[in-house]
């Protein structure tokens, strides 16, 4: 009985970056389910036999007996059912028992075309095994302000379920695995690739990236007080080095893109500084910013969700205090 | 002209506390209220405006009691054209399930002789989260997906469909061959508020009330728990622009700034 782990690179254009964060913390996670081995399967990175050596770095770290690679050219554009035949066939070959991938939109996506495909069930964003026999475990429901107790059975098929962003912190395992690099085949149908990527339009429309993988994030919420009033937001944000994530309100307003949103229905970050000014911090608001290492709240409401949750607070007015901050940091 | 199906879920609104119903199986939205999810007031906006652009027609569709005739209703006040219910406890049914029945009334639809060109659903409900009937449906209809749709325009010639999606970071471009499924992610467009001749005309409307066949297997849920908020440990580093130097200090400490 093995683990199957969906692998993604951190940067496909960064040949040293590795596993993506969220990937390490799921081969972290895999060993708490009940395999013998742990897997894992890349597959957006066509490589015919030689990933990069980064990736194969963090797979021995995370200790995984094999990596399922594939050589087929048509993957290198992103194609969710193509996707999930790699993966499957990779399960169907490792004799996997338990399928797993994080929480992610593409995670999520090419699981459920996996459990579609083999007629099995998913529950998704699992946070953690909560008993080995049978095998329960619980995820986030709710924008993850409750937990659901669910099942997660192996016999009779696959058991399939991603794992929540953030849910575990990665470590390495006890000891490292050998990673041999095996290939897979598959014959893909042009059903399989009838939804996938035609281009990429790098800039146009924003791109959520700059804020997921920011280190300090800048939140501004309604407290902001208008589209017109974010200078002194992105002047810290840039001073610290930082990115600007904004709640719902504020794209709903009109005041910032989309991309910038942080929450249920917008990223999920966990940078090691989160800031967040004028944000009452609203269930689905805190959904997506949860797992930041510290938060500092600047409010003139001593009582806000954001305040109470946060490890620091300034009370009072944020552009007062921005400005402030800024003066002290020249 | 495409003619469109959009699926919209009723959903207690969290924005305030999360409570849970007295046998702590649901969440209880008694006090709190209903609403849909963001994802889905996207999707019925999105087909509103395909339908509006090629000539066809919007048809909003839910599995639920009575009472979700609420969301219909907000659907069919912003544009929708037809609405039907598929008469259920939606708690009862897990995401294959309602993925069977909403393909059974597009199979349904097709038999009639009035196809859905595209369906529509959110990218996962606001409640169960579980991001998966929208790509079970494609399954079972054997027609292409695209997940996290944002914005969607269909081609002059009515038999492609041109889709971006920025949840992944660059803006991804796909053009699938319609009949097609999108599971759409809040972004892309922006929910038009129903004017009072269009809340006039939802409020008269027929809703279709359909049965499903055959029984539901569940969602699988063996309870229910809510997070207990944290304790509070934080620390009030003063108030209004005094408390900037003691800020800073922690910015140093955190080491962002040096
Ligand atoms: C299905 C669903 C999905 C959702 N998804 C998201 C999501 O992804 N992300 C998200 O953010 N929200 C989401 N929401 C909305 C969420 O419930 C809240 O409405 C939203 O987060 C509130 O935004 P806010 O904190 O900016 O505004 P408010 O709640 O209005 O809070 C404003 C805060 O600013 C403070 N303030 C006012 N003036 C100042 C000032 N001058 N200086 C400092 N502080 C000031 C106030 O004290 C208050 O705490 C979702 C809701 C639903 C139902
Ligand atoms: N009971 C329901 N009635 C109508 N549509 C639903 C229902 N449940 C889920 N959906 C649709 O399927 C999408 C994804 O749901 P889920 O896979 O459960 O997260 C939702 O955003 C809705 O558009």
């Amino acid at each position: 009985m093995s683990v199957l782990v969906v692998v993604e690179p951190e940067d496909l254009d960064d040949e040293g970056a590795g596993l993506s964060v969220v990937s390490q913390e799921v081969l972290t996670f895999a060993r708490s389910l009940p395999g013998e081995d742990v897997d894992a399967v890349l597959v957006g990175l066509p490589c015919a036999g030689a990933p990069p050596e980064a990736v194969l770095a963090h797979c021995r770290e995370q200790g995984v007996r094999r990596l399922h690679v594939t050589g087929e050219p048509r993957l290198e554009r992103y194609a969710a059912r193509a996707w999930a035949r790699v993966v499957d066939a990779a399960a169907e070959a490792g004799g996997a028992a338990y399928l797993v991938a994080g929480g992610t939109a593409r995670g999520n996506e090419v699981l459920a075309h996996v459990a579609a495909a083999r007629g099995v069930p998913m529950p998704c964003n699992v946070v953690a095994v909560v008993q080995s026999e049978p095998l329960e475990v619980e995820r986030q429901v709710v924008g993850g302000a409750v937990l659901e107790r669910v099942a997660l059975r192996a016999e009779g098929g696959l058991a399939v379920a991603s794992v929540a962003g953030h849910a575990v912190a990665p470590e390495p395992a006890p000891s490292p695995g050998e990673t041999r690099v095996g290939e897979v085949a598959v014959e893909l149908t042009e059903a399989d690739l009838a939804a996938q990527v035609v281009r990429v339009e790098a800039e146009e429309g924003g791109d959520t990236s700059a804020l997921t993988g920011a280190n300090v994030v800048v939140g501004a919420g309604r407290g902001v007080g208008g589209a017109d009033q974010f200078d002194d937001v992105e002047a810290l944000a840039a001073r610290l080095g930082g990115a600007v994530g904004v709640s719902r309100v504020v794209t709903s307003l009109g005041w910032r893109p989309h991309h910038e949103q942080v929450g249920q229905t917008g990223s999920r970050i966990a940078p090691d500084l989160y800031l967040a000014c004028g944000i009452s911090g609203a269930i689905q608001h805190w959904a997506g910013c949860s797992s930041s290492k510290t938060i500092i709240a600047i409010n003139t409401d001593g009582e806000a969700p954001m305040v109470t949750k946060a490890r620091y607070a300034v009370i009072g007015d944020m552009h007062e205090v921005i400005p402030a901050v800024l003066e002290e940091l020249s | 002209m495409t003619d469109v199906l959009v699926c919209v879920k009723r959903v207690p609104d969290t924005s305030g506390e999360v409570v849970l119903s007295a046998d702590g199986s649901g969440v209880d939205g008694r006090y709190a209220g209903w609403t849909m999810s963001s994802h889905e007031e996207c999707a019925v906006e999105m087909a509103v405006t395909i339908a509006g652009d090629t000539g066809g027609s919007v048809t909003v569709l839910t599995l639920g009691d009575d009472d979700s005739v609420e969301q219909l209703r907000a659907a069919l006040a912003v544009g929708a054209d037809e609405a039907v219910r598929i008469d259920a406890a939606a708690d009862d049914y897990g995401p294959a399930d309602v993925a069977a029945a909403i393909a059974e009334v597009v199979r349904a639809r097709e038999g009639e002789g009035r196809p859905f060109d595209l369906v529509l659903v959110g990218n996962d409900a606001a409640d169960t989260g579980d991001h998966q009937v929208g790509i079970r449906l494609a399954h079972l209809l054997e027609r292409p997906v695209v997940a996290g749709a944002q914005n969607a325009a269909v081609a002059v010639s009515g038999d492609r469909l041109e889709v971006r999606s920025s949840v992944s970071g660059p803006t991804e471009v796909f053009d699938v061959p319609l009949p097609a499924v999108l599971t759409v992610w809040e972004g892309g467009v922006e929910p038009r508020y129903p004017n009072i001749s269009g809340r006039m005309r939802a409020k008269k409307a027929r809703v279709e009330v359909l049965e499903p066949s055959g029984a539901p297997q569940g969602s699988g849920r063996l309870g229910l728990r809510v997070l207990p908020p944290p304790a509070s440990d934080v620390e009030v580093l003063g108030e209004g622009k005094a408390a900037a130097p003691r800020l800073v200090d922690v910015l140093r400490e955190l080491g962002v700034v040096r």
